[in-house]
């Protein structure tokens, strides 16, 4: 299963600069409190984690609850240390896994 | 056939037997997990959230905590929790120095008008923590599966 992502990083910056990354991920995010059409509760489906990684680093890790939004959206900063990639990865119920890369040019 | 003491029995199961929705623990008690029982100060953390939405299914909210963001003093994590949808948790944020500004932003669903709290953990092992009212004229989870 492949998942739309959006991710927006910037494509250069400066060393030491402190960065705005922000990410989108369609998913429906299904709660496991809603009812269905037959009356019967609609098992969870959530992505329960976030990560990224800078250079294999992991810099930032979120913990997701059934009460984040559907298309999850997920904004935080880093510092750009060096060039490299950033990789973004999504794991959730049911064996859900994402994941995308961007990258990044530091002068 | 259904003898008349088994259908007592089991009337009295269902009765005893909890909610199929398992009670909550309340905002204080969800905020003394998160804490272990360390003081949590007001201040330091921004939580922006809008006082009155439309639709409880994407709400926006941003928390943002004050922090140098060094080595010696950053912002290990940032939790934001709830006082009345069905589960507490809404989202866990682990950062650390490399995040430069300690910040998060993220669409969340609010079941009912209600408090939200944006606890963060300092790398000195102290916590700080901001509340926000919201309220909400179309609440999350209600809405018709089509």
């Amino acid at each position: 299963m492949t998942a739309r992502v959006l991710i927006n990083v910037p494509k250069t910056a400066k060393r030491g600069e402190i960065i705005d990354i922000k990410t989108l991920i369609a998913h429906p995010m299904e709660t496991g409190y809603r009812t269905g059409p037959n009356g019967t509760i609609l098992p969870r489906d959530i992505i329960t984690l976030f990560t990224c990684a800078y250079n294999g680093v992991e810099v930032f890790r979120a913990e997701l609850s059934p009460a984040v939004a559907a298309n999850p959206f997920i904004a935080f900063s880093t510092v750009a240390t060096e060039s490299g990639t950033l990789e973004f990865r999504w794991r959730g119920d049911n064996g859900f896994a994402a994941s995308a890369t961007a990258a990044i040019a530091v002068e | 056939m259904i003898r008349r003491r088994d259908f007592a029995l089991g009337a009295a199961a269902a009765v005893l037997a909890p909610p199929a929705r398992a009670e909550r623990p309340a905002l204080d008690e969800m905020v003394r997990r998160i804490t272990g029982g360390a003081a949590l100060r007001p201040g330091r953390v921004t939580l922006d959230v809008p006082p009155l939405v439309e639709n409880g299914n994407a709400v926006p909210l941003a928390v943002a905590v004050d922090s140098p963001m060094s080595e010696a003093d950053h912002v290990r994590a940032i939790h934001v929790v709830n006082e009345k949808n069905p589960q507490p948790q809404v989202i866990s944020a682990v950062l650390g120095p490399r995040a430069g500004r300690a910040r998060l932003a993220t669409r969340i669903k609010l079941a009912d008008s209600q408090k939200v709290a944006a606890i963060a953990e300092m790398s000195d092992g102290s916590f700080w923590g901001a509340t926000a009212e919201v309220v909400v004229t179309i609440a999350a989870c209600v809405e018709e599966v089509k």
